[in-house]
This record gives structure tokens, sequence and C-alpha cells, in this order.
């Protein structure tokens, strides 16, 4: 996290909500004024097959949208774990989706913490929260963004179009945010 | 009755051939023009063929398309001045060959506008090559043995064509080649222009004409060939009108 | 908390089309292709809000004709496509130019040649700057490298546009389009004085009537007289409109060239030289044509050597080498193909190159 700058990959299945997730998190950024760039979805969506959303957070000026060397990973799934694991920075973050990751890797130059976010979801009674239950883990480890920032967003993206799922939503991020277990 | 050069006429030469229809059909629309008083809000587009020159003729504002393109121009003029009244003029090259998706798809909106298509089943102004209304069995300087079925299919026909679009108001097709011709395909000009008028969408006048210079015959025998062979090719007649 | 951001986050394709809509464009044509999709969805819904037309075209070259038609009626208009769509409309774009007729096209470039792929590229250099359609004519090309510069140059594309009655490209890339970042939607004010439009044609009500056409046949002079004027006109523009912008260049042994996003990507290299201790600057062409080439003979008279940097086999690199008169070693780095830089990989270029 060089020059005050973190450098987000989010990976999942398509459809497990990782350009919503990357979504959040870059309007949560703007609302704390931070510098960010969001290449989180490429205008020709799939569902099925593997999604990645990048998201750079910044005190600086930032040169390039891309991330190549993750500062963190945040993994939906194990195909995605065992895609982007060796590309984090030494020293760097795995945030992980327990319920559908069974190897956490082997890397022993990273941190990881894990969160059951699919089963939590599934307790909540919407599969689909998952992505901001891992969001939640995210930002209790890594303290990056204020808590009230992401709800914040939450409450923009969901207010006009769907806000009967605001407080779902929001269930969601706390949970995460309470679950966070150090791996 | 007085014979009077129109308004919307200007008093000039025109450099088309002797026994030519576009004469003709220009002064069945700059009538029209006058009598519906529409000259001074009308924008008429010109195409990419003989009558690429019509803004030598007319006396309202036009503008010159590239070929094929007029329905599309027209499309965005009319929808950026819906109290104005805008015509295309193409021939069988601009609307039926190269400019066909811009043809169909303005059609198929709806879009309010008045369509002149002057078929002489000929490219005059490049010299003579096959166009898609050309006859089976008609010689161009692209089909020297005759136009071939199996080869280059038969003629396209417009009105046939375009009949089976919702966005189509009204479909006429008529004649140049009789003074009765030339009475009835006035009327149909003015039914084109004034369906715009009263905002009823699309509408088209497909208007059989004569090209001597091309077809490498005399007037009369022009005259004769859109009478026996043309009009048996492509009847004459409404084929939409709603 | 502190005080609330001014600014809100948007994909670069929806900042080009809110610009557009605060500009006062009020007609659009387009057609879909990938990676500027955005723009003429976001249009679609928010220009006829604002009181002006939209249409989905049926093709690229019905689209261009459709400005054709709508610049003619004295109205602000937009396209907007990717590569192979651009490629399509080269006709319409000619006839526009030849009819001075104002209107904004804008190229979010893709890999190609051919179909090639949706990922972002900057092949489309020589289209844009050295013709695209036939004949002797000239757009403006505009070339943004942030999201927030997207929105001012939109809007003042649509002013040079008028200013200067020419079509102006605006030539962004896949990434600009798809990135999303924070952008303050500032208020519109026109950069340049804006003539009284006395070529429309709204009916010839208490006038003579009006005739926009491109054909001259007669007499033989005619065409010459008007490519000569044409050319005056470009010259005029040239004397008057080239936009760059130099990042470290004062004392630079080395300056990277780069346009658009790759110039962003570029300075996160120049950032990393400087922090090791080398001398090395970028100089960044903001307008395509006119190309800034005194800009460029002035940093090729401190820098020993320059570096080209383009997501493409080497396009700009031309006009590089002919502003500076080949009097420095010019390198280059980039791939075609949908290929993306890395600050990280420029920097590792600079230092192979670096004397």
């Amino acid at each position: 996290m060089a020059n005050n700058q973190t450098r987000i990959i989010i990976a999942g299945f398509g459809g497990q909500g990782v350009v919503l997730a990357g979504n959040i998190l870059a309007r949560a950024a703007v609302i704390e004024d931070k510098n960010v760039t969001g290449m989180i979805s490429y205008g020709a969506e799939m569902r099925g097959g593997t999604a990645n959303a990048t998201v750079v957070i910044s005190d600086e000026k930032i040169a390039s949208p891309f991330v190549e060397v993750p500062d963190v990973a945040i993994i939906m799934n194990q195909p995605s774990l065992d895609k982007f694991e060796p590309d984090i920075a030494s020293g760097g973050l795995a945030v992980i989706n327990s319920t559908m990751v069974e190897d956490a890797g082997s890397r022993t130059d990273i941190d990881r913490v894990s969160v059951g976010a699919s089963e939590i979801a599934n307790s909540l009674g919407n599969a689909r929260v998952a992505n901001v239950v891992i969001l939640g883990a995210f930002i209790k480890r890594t303290g990056i963004l204020q808590p009230r920032s992401i709800v914040r967003a939450i409450d923009e993206l969901f207010s006009t179009k769907k806000p009967a799922f605001i407080e779902i939503n929001t269930n969601a991020f706390n949970a995460g945010y309470e679950g966070a277990k150090s791996v | 009755m007085q014979f009077k050069r129109p308004k919307t006429i200007k008093d000039t030469q025109t450099h088309y051939c002797p026994g030519c229809g576009h004469g003709i059909v220009h002064r069945l629309v700059a009538e029209v023009i006058d009598e519906l008083g529409l000259r001074e809000k009308t924008i008429g587009t010109a195409p990419v063929g003989c009558s690429v020159l019509l803004y030598n003729y007319f006396d309202c504002d036009i503008i010159e398309c590239a070929h094929g393109r007029p329905p599309a121009v027209a499309t965005a003029i009319k929808r950026c001045q819906p109290d104005k009244v805008v015509f295309t003029y193409q021939g069988d090259g601009d609307i039926a060959a190269i400019g066909t998706a811009e043809l169909i798809h303005a059609a198929n909106r709806g879009e309010n506008i008045t369509a002149i298509f002057v078929n002489n089943a000929i490219y005059g102004m490049t010299g003579g090559q096959m166009a898609p209304t050309t006859l089976i069995g008609q010689k161009t300087t692209t089909t020297q043995n005759g136009r071939d079925r199996k080869k280059q299919g038969p003629p396209l026909k417009v009105c046939e064509l375009l009949a089976s679009l919702e966005g189509v108001a009204y479909l006429q097709r008529v004649a140049v080649s009789t003074a009765k011709d030339v009475i009835i395909a006035k009327k149909a000009i003015k039914k084109a222009f004034q369906n715009q008028l009263d905002g009823k969408g699309y509408s088209l006048v497909e208007v059989l004409s004569m090209c001597p210079t091309d077809w490498k015959v005399t007037p009369k025998q022009a005259v004769d060939f859109v009478n026996n062979e043309m009009k048996a090719a492509f009847p004459l007649g409404v084929y939409k009108d709603v | 908390m502190s005080k609330p951001s001014k600014k809100i986050l948007l994909k670069g394709n929806e900042v080009l089309s809110q610009a557009a809509i605060n500009a006062g464009c009020g007609f659009f044509a387009g057609y879909p292709i990938t990676p500027q999709n955005e723009v003429p969805e976001y249009l679609s819904k928010a220009l006829p809000e604002a009181g002006g037309i939209f249409i989905q075209a049926e093709s690229e070259i019905a689209a261009i004709n459709m400005l054709f038609g709508a610049s003619a009626s004295g109205v602000r208009c937009m396209t907007s496509s990717s590569s192979p769509g651009v490629s399509l409309k080269q006709e319409g774009i000619s006839y526009i130019a030849a009819a001075e007729l104002p209107c904004v096209i804008v190229n979010m470039q893709r890999g190609g040649p051919g179909l090639g792929n949706i990922r972002a590229a900057q092949g489309d250099y020589f289209q844009s700057v050295k013709g695209g359609g036939h004949g002797d004519y000239r757009l403006i090309v505009l070339a943004p490298s942030t999201l927030q510069e997207i929105y001012e140059l939109t809007m003042n594309a649509f002013d040079y546009a008028d200013h200067y009655r020419n079509p102006v490209l605006i030539l962004g890339d896949g990434i600009l389009g798809q990135m999303a970042e924070p952008v303050e939607l500032t208020k519109y004010r026109p950069i340049v004085d804006l003539p009284e439009k006395d070529f429309v044609l709204d009916g010839c009500k208490g006038r003579e009537r009006r005739v926009i056409k491109t054909l001259l046949l007669q007499p033989a002079e005619a065409l010459i007289e008007f490519n000569e004027y044409l050319k005056k006109k470009y010259a005029g523009i040239e004397s008057e409109l080239k936009l760059c912008q130099k990042y470290r260049c004062d004392d630079a042994d080395l300056v990277v060239a780069a346009y658009g996003i790759t110039a962003r990507i570029a300075e996160g290299a120049v950032d990393m030289a400087r922090d090791k201790g080398l001398k090395v600057g970028l100089i960044r062409p903001i307008t395509l044509w006119p190309f800034p080439d005194e800009d460029f003979r002035a940093v090729a008279e401190q820098a020993k050597k320059l570096l080209v940097v383009e997501m493409s086999n080497g396009q700009m690199i031309e006009d590089v080498k002919l502003s500076i008169e080949c009097s420095r070693p010019v390198e280059f780095y980039g791939t075609g193909g949908g290929w993306y830089p890395t600050s990280e990989k420029i920097m590792e270029k600079i230092e192979s190159v670096y004397e």
C-alpha cells in the first residue's frame, strides 16, 4: 500500500456481485473525497465465468486504473483465489469468502482474513448479498474507508431504483464487519 | 388556365437530356409546393445521380447528400425542425442499391417525410450501368447481353418491398410517360406532401421515368418503353394508403 | 465528516454523455458497439429529458448522415462509436468536413484491424489525424487523458466545432470509456467566440434560399479554389489551436511522449524515474491535430532523447519525428491489438533507453 495507494481486486463468479461490490467501494471512496479509479465492468458482461473488478483508492493522483499487483484481493470463490493469489503484493492481504473457498492458499508472505460471506448472506435471507458481507470484513481489517461511508454508498446506489435492498445490504455489511476472522 | 413557371422552380435551363423525365417530376414537385404554400418552409434533399444538381433548379433550401443517404439526412432535419416540410428526391441507384438500408429504416420508423423516387431503370449520370430496377433482358453497359435473372436477380420493386412496413403511410407508383399519367402523378405527389402536413408518416411516390440517352433510344421510343415494358414490370397503383 | 464532495462517480462514457448535454447538444445518433455502449444508453434517456433528440440509427453510416442533417438544421450534434464503427462513418465525415458543418464525433478506440477485440487500443491515430475519409480535409482531434478532461474537452469540442465550422473528433479508448472516476460536473461556459450560424437550412422565409453541397463541378477551378480556402482555414486552426501539456520536462534528459490514457499511465512511470534520480519528463499532446509541434521542438532542445509510448505499433511516433525533424533519437514502446501499458513496464523501458 505504497504512497497511501491501495490497489484492490475483487473476483468471483459472474453473478456473485463483483461489479456491485466494486461500485460500492468506489462510491464510498468518493464520499470521503479520496482519489479513486475503478475498472468495474467493461460494457459486455455475461453471467457465469469469472468476473473481476479493480479499484484503486489513493490520497494522491492515480496514474493507472489497472491492478497488476493487488495490495488486496477480495476473493469470492476458489478459482478466483487460485488465479489471483500469486499476484498479490508481498505483505498484501487476501479477503476470503470461506464458504466458497476450501483451500486458502499457500503464500506465507501475505495476510488473510476470512468470512463465511455466502453462509452469512443465506442466513440473512438473500444469498446475493455475500458480496457486501465480504466488504464488511475488508473494511474491518483495513480501515481504509469508514463504515458509514460504505453504508452511505449503499444508500445512494439503491435509493432511487431499489430502496427495498438498502436494509438487507446494510445488514450484510454490518454482519461481515462483525464476522471477519484472521486466518 | 395560364401556363406559368412555378415559383419554386428557378428560371434557368436544366442539364437534363432531351426526353428525360426529371424535368417533369421537378415541375410537379414545384407545383405542389407552390399550391400548398410551402416554399419558404421546405428543405429538400438532393441525391447522387442525375438529379444531384436539383438545387440549381429548385428555389428552396436544399441539402446535397452522400449517395443513398437522403433518408437519414432528412430524418434528422425533420426531427430537428418538425414544423418544416422535408422531402427526399432519389433515383433508383440512390434509393434501391447503395441506400437501401437508409430507405427501409427511415420508412419503418415512420419518419414524417415525403419521398420522391424516380425510377428510370438505369444509372444515368455514370453512363448507363445496370440499376437495381433494370428490367430482365434490358441491356446496359454492365449487362451487355441483357440483365440475367440468374446472375443479377430480378428488378427490385420498392413499393412492394415497403408495403409490408408498418411505419409507412402511403405508397403509390405512377409514371410521367403520358399526359394522363402526369396528372395522376401530380395528385400522388400532392397527397404525399399533404400527408406530411397531416403528420401521417412516411409517404413515397415512385415515378417511372424516361432515360432515352442511356437506353440509347429516341425520346418517343423511351416513352414507349415506359408504357410497354416498365409498366408491365412495375405495375402502377396505390400500394399503401393508411 | 468533511464537507461533501462535489464530485460524482461516473464511467468515462457517461461523463462524455453528460458533458454533451451540458454543452447544449440537441441531437445524438449512434449505433451500439463495445466499448462505448454507455454513451447511447445514457443519452437515450437523458437527452430527451433535456429536450434533445436521440436516434438509434440502423448503421454507423446512417448515424453520421443524420448528423449531416442535424447540423444543417443548426443543432449541436454528436455521434459516438468505436474503431470498426468509426471506419464506417468515414464517408460521412468527409462530406461533413467538406460542407463545413459543425459536429462532434467520438471514437472510444478498441483493438484492430478488422473486428479486432473489445479491449482498449490507440490504433486509429492515423485514421483520425491524417484524414480517414477521402479528400483533403482535417478534423480537429482532441485526446483527453482523465475523466475530468473528457468532461471539459467534450464541452470544448462543441465550441471548437461551431467556432471553426469543422467536425471535431474526440479520440478516447476503451479504458477511458469504461473506467470510473470522480468528476466535478462544472458549469458549461463557451471558450471561444460562437459565430451566428448563417448556413442553417430552416426554410427560405424572408431570405434567399440556401444550399449545402459538396459537389463542385463548374467552373473547373471551383474545387481548386475551395481546397485553397480549406487550406487557409486549416492553417488558421493550426496557428490558434495547439494544446499540449508538459510534465517535469524542464531539466529532462529523456522525454516520454504519449497521449490519452497512455500519457496518464506514463506519468506514473515518470514519477518512478524521478524517484530514482533519472531526469525524465512527459509531453502529452491534447490536440492530435493540430499537432503541437513547437512544444515538441522546445523539449527536444533540452532532451537528449524521446520515448514515444502508444497502444499501437507506432503511429503518433511519425508526427513526433516530423515535429523535431529527427534532431534527436526517438525510441518506441507499444503494442497493438488491445494491449495496455503499465507504469512499471514503461519504467523498465525508460531505464533501458536512458543515457
